[in-house]
């Protein structure tokens, strides 16, 4: 299975096939709770780094969950909305958000590897 | 460093080293660094709360006696409450006044016989609170801070048989009614009451005993601690008011539906702070109300969303969530008066989209109170 590859808004890439599948961190998780409800994007949408495209929300916040890198949107998780809890379960595989077609995939060889990012979420602490 | 990064140290209560053990996830809230959530999560702990027993740490919240002949009478020149009416052994709600017809507070007052009344209040309005009270004073009745005592609630359905174990009497309380007991040895002021919905009580306990009282609680079979998020999702499925997001200054007792905290004689003397407005809007119809609202979905609408009705802006959530016993969202919040009967079909503009909702009366869940 392809390396994991993390942004500093918490999603992790995972690059297969030419498609990347993105979703939010083990740390996004733990620190927001029982998520009860998300917000998909519309597939086939042209997004932008950085664009706030999905929203999370617990039992006591709502968040955005933010494009890591450019390019099309191809597939949705669909069965998130019935069961949102697969966020807290299974962050890395079940609970996956949405795929992106990169439009450049060296933006995705630009985000910080898992020690990276451990440092990263460390120095926030 | 600059003058305006200096930040007021967070206060903890006598039960933050236990929080730590328990694993609990600690956040400023009013001044103090309180638990939010333990490691269980705030969706196990409102739901164990709902089925068994939980127990909150509440010591943020503001506890003070007010003692000597006439301490009722005084306190009157405050709240819209009759509070001359209280017997001894019972507590009610009620709400602290302004002069200009809003909410300074809601409040907790137990009536302890001799004179004695004992009051609990926000932690976020204590120190408006107690000196408010303290300038209303005649000779004779003093206010006297228990700034060294603590307070848990202990919630649910199995709250009050598992707490029987301990202390027989409690079983014999009925709702707001309060008692000195001794809890596994410690003496404790009890009253079944809380900000659940649930039967439960709440115990006053001095600082120095409430870790042990705390343990000796969390040791009965089936207890679990649970922390201040589970405590807000519980109240708002119960339909309860937080001082500061649903009832504030600017809201009046007539708005926030909360006309039932005022005395009979109350309202035939309109002697309390702020009963110029209060009349008027119980002759005219206040301009807005506080209602329930059921979104559809599954998406929370949080404090805050405008509330519109074809595109014109009537209202704002003030308390939105995820019920996890409703296993959906619900909300309160404020409607322009035309707008609050149940059933009226309402939007709530959440990032930008109309998201359809209802106003529905509250509880959400049922109270499930000792009767």
């Amino acid at each position: 299975m392809a390396e994991l590859k993390f942004s500093k808004d918490h999603e992790w890439v995972r690059l297969e096939g030419g498609v990347a599948t993105i979703g939010i961190t083990d740390h996004a998780q733990t620190a927001l709770g029982d998520v009860v409800f998300v917000d998909l994007p519309e597939v086939g949408r042209e997004v932008a780094a950085g664009d706030a495209i999905a929203v999370v929300e617990s039992v006591k916040a709502a968040s955005d969950v933010y494009a890591p890198i450019a390019g099309k949107i191809v597939e949705v998780n669909a069965a998130l909305p019935d069961d949102p809890s697969l966020v807290n379960s299974a962050p890395t595989e079940g609970g996956w958000f949405f795929k992106i077609e990169p439009a450049d995939t060296a933006e995705i060889d630009a985000l910080m590897d898992a020690g990276a990012y451990q440092s990263f979420v460390d120095s926030q602490a | 460093m600059a003058e305006s990064l200096v930040e007021t140290p967070l206060l903890e209560t006598p039960l933050a080293s236990l929080h730590r053990e328990l694993g609990g996830k600690m956040v400023p809230f009013a001044g103090y660094l309180m638990p939010v959530q333990y490691p269980a999560g705030i969706l196990a702990e409102h739901l164990a709360t709902r089925a068994g027993a939980a127990l909150f740490d509440v010591s943020h919240m503001g506890q003070a006696e007010l003692v000597g002949e006439g301490a009722a009478a005084a306190l009157e020149r405050l709240t819209p409450a009759d509070i001359q009416i209280l017997k001894p052994g019972r507590q009610k709600y009620g709400l602290l006044t302004t002069e200009s017809g809003g909410i300074l507070d809601d409040f907790m007052v137990a009536n302890l016989g001799e004179g004695r009344l004992f009051l609990v209040v926000n932690a976020s309005r204590k120190q408006v609170d107690l000196p408010a009270i303290e300038a209303v004073l005649p000779a004779g009745v003093r206010l006297n801070r228990l700034e060294d005592r603590a307070l848990l609630a202990f919630q649910g359905p199995q709250a009050v048989p598992l707490l029987a174990t301990l202390a027989p009497g409690v079983a014999a309380l009925p709702f707001m009614g309060v008692a000195r007991l001794e809890i596994a040895g410690i003496p404790v002021l009890v009253s079944r009451s809380g900000y659940t919905g649930e039967d439960g009580v709440e115990i006053s306990v001095p600082a120095e005993r409430a870790e042990a009282l705390a343990k000796a609680l969390l040791a009965l079979p089936g207890a679990v601690p649970a922390g201040l998020g589970a405590r807000d999702s519980l109240r708002l499925e119960a339909g309860l008011c937080l001082y500061g997001n649903d009832i504030d200054e600017t809201t009046s007792p007539v708005e926030a539906a909360l006309v039932w905290t005022i005395g009979k004689r109350r309202r035939m003397a309109w002697d309390f702070p702020g009963a110029g407005r209060v009349r008027e809007e119980l002759d005219n119809g206040p301009r807005r109300l506080r209602i329930g609202l059921l979104p559809e979905g599954r998406q929370p609408a949080r404090a805050h969303t405008a509330i519109a009705l074809a595109g014109e802006t009537v209202g704002e959530v003030t308390s939105g969530t995820f019920g996890p016993s409703l296993n959906g969202p619900c909300a309160m919040g404020y409607v322009a008066r035309p707008h609050a009967a149940d059933g009226t079909a309402l939007e709530l503009m959440v990032r930008g989209k109309a998201l359809p909702a209802r106003v529905a009366a509250t509880p959400f869940v049922p109270h499930r109170y000792a009767r």
